[in-house]
């Protein structure tokens, strides 16, 4: 019994049918009481009823970087063991990432009006946000464009590991860009730390919910992609006869 | 690898090749930009680091394609895939042809073109230096991005969504420099930096680019 | 109803925006999904 008995399509549409119902349930839960728990929290006494905007904010952000990363993993998988469930996992996962990336920039600019004055600032962390989806686009993008599944992810392996390597790379790059403008750290919430809290327990509840949420989606959709994959070969034996 | 590199030289200098283009198109950049933000002196100097590294990367994006589009049309690609020469090794003489004839024109232009901008004379080496360190990485990371695209119809724009995400740190290091440079500041840390991404991109690279070429060209 | 004093347009905003976007990913995936299952089923059917 390894975690690699996993990599065999059928095994992992029988084991994640099974855990799939307990995986939703928990992540509506946790995001259901986390979110109203979150939003029935106090006012702060500085950020007024804003602070409400960082049960999602924060989760969101987290996320968007932990899919790239679960992205990077899966991808350096296929690239070496060649388990299409892998590739096909970071596939699935991409458009989720995005979408968490857009809400963190989203819920940022909304926050960002009315507690700094502006809807974007270019400070070192909402730059680096910026491109971090720059390059969920182009992965999605080169995904849908290759027509050879096989080749697909490879080439999406590949570009993920440089990606990775640019998008860290970005980060410190921007840091150095815009040093001495801004006072950086003083308008980031780093998580769990210098939190009441009155909103850390709320906001460890929302980011265990978008992480189960993320989990259900994940394996949904790699499902889905499993189906897709299994539909075309079977057309493709049909019209060879 | 000689051989290589002078026949992608000769190649991209004869007619049809493209050779110059790219630089016309820096002009065509230097050019509009004060007719967007305006004539006056003062406002321009301050943008023209910026402008001229944002404009030459351009510059250097709109041949990229080239680099291995005609030889994946007629197969040439695939006899290099089988010959002796690694197709690391190719790769990097092809990034290499690549500089010659759109970076290098690029990087030895730009100071007439910062003129053109008001581009405080303080900066003019460091413009050049930081150009000329940074085009290179241009030039390999564009291979990678038209590695990557090679195979596929409508790969251009692709590519440039693709490519342009990689180049920002060259940028903001290059224009870092530059902009030092022209407040009269030392630019010398940012163009360590951005030394040491271009040495990192050109020893790096060419696996990344030569694995996207075998996936392509199986 | 809860009090969200003068910050009650930026909050409501961004959490409708949050929620919306997160609903409509959801729904995009069970689509999908069900899309991909009738398909396979359709061709599995085909081939007695």
């Amino acid at each position: 019994m390894s975690i690699w008995e996993y990599a065999n399509p059928v095994k992992f549409m029988r084991t994640s049918s099974a855990i799939l119902p307990w995986v939703a349930a928990g992540a509506a839960l946790c995001l259901g009481a986390g979110l109203v728990w979150g939003f029935l929290t106090p006012q702060d006494y500085k950020q007024g009823s804003t602070v409400k905007i960082m049960f999602l904010h924060v989760p969101a952000a987290m996320m968007a970087i932990n899919i790239w990363v679960m992205m990077l993993a899966a991808s350096l998988i296929w690239l070496i063991r060649r388990h299409h469930v892998s590739a096909l996992a970071a596939k699935a996962a991409a458009p989720v990432g995005a979408v968490m990336t857009v809400i963190a920039l989203l819920t940022g600019a909304i926050w960002g009006q009315p507690m700094w004055g502006t809807w974007w600032e270019w400070d070192p962390r909402l730059t680096a946000f910026l491109i971090l989806f720059l390059f969920y686009l182009g992965y999605i993008a080169l995904w849908s464009a290759v027509d050879n599944p096989d080749s697909a992810a490879d080439l999406t392996g590949v570009l993920c590991l440089v990606g990775s390597v640019f998008a860290v790379l970005s980060r410190y790059a921007v840091n150095f860009w815009n040093q001495g403008l801004h006072q950086g750290a003083s308008l980031s919430v780093k998580a769990g730390e210098r939190v009441d809290p009155t909103y850390k327990y709320p906001l460890y509840l929302c980011m265990l919910g978008f992480f189960l949420l993320f989990v259900t989606l994940l394996l949904i959709r790699t499902r889905t992609e499993i189906r897709r994959r299994r539909t075309a070969a079977l057309l493709a034996r049909e019209v060879r006869g | 690898m000689i051989a290589l590199l002078m026949r992608d030289l000769r190649l991209a200098t004869r007619a049809g090749g493209g050779f110059g283009l790219g630089l016309a198109f820096f002009l065509i950049v230097c050019t509009l930009v004060p007719f967007g933000v305006g004539p006056e002196g003062g406002t321009l100097a301050r943008i023209a680091p910026g402008i001229l590294w944002v404009g030459a990367l351009l510059a250097c994006l709109l041949s990229l394609d080239r680099i291995f589009a005609l030889d994946w049309e007629d197969g040439s690609l695939d006899l290099l895939a089988t010959a002796p020469l690694p197709l690391e090794g190719a790769v990097l003489v092809k990034a290499a042809a690549h500089w010659i004839t759109t970076g290098l024109p690029l990087v030895l232009a730009a100071p007439v073109f910062g003129v053109l901008l008001h581009l405080p004379a303080a900066a003019q080496p460091w413009l050049l230096v930081s150009l000329g360190v940074g085009t290179p990485a241009l030039s390999m990371l564009g291979a990678f991005g038209a590695a990557i695209t090679v195979g596929l119809r409508r790969g251009g724009l692709l590519m440039s969504l693709l490519v342009l995400p990689l180049y920002v740190p060259t940028l903001i290091f290059g224009a870092e420099a530059v902009r030092r440079g022209a407040a009269g500041a030392d630019g010398a840390t940012p163009l360590v930096f951005l030394s040491g991404i271009t040495l990192a991109v050109l020893a790096t690279m060419p696996f990344a680019a030569a694995a996207a070429l075998r996936v392509n060209l199986r | 109803m809860i009090e969200l004093g003068k910050y009650a347009g930026p909050v409501l905003a961004a959490w409708g925006v949050s929620l919306a976007l997160l609903a409509g990913m959801v729904v995009q995936t069970l689509l999908a999904d069900a899309r991909a299952r009738r398909a396979l089923e359709q061709v599995e059917r085909n081939r007695g």
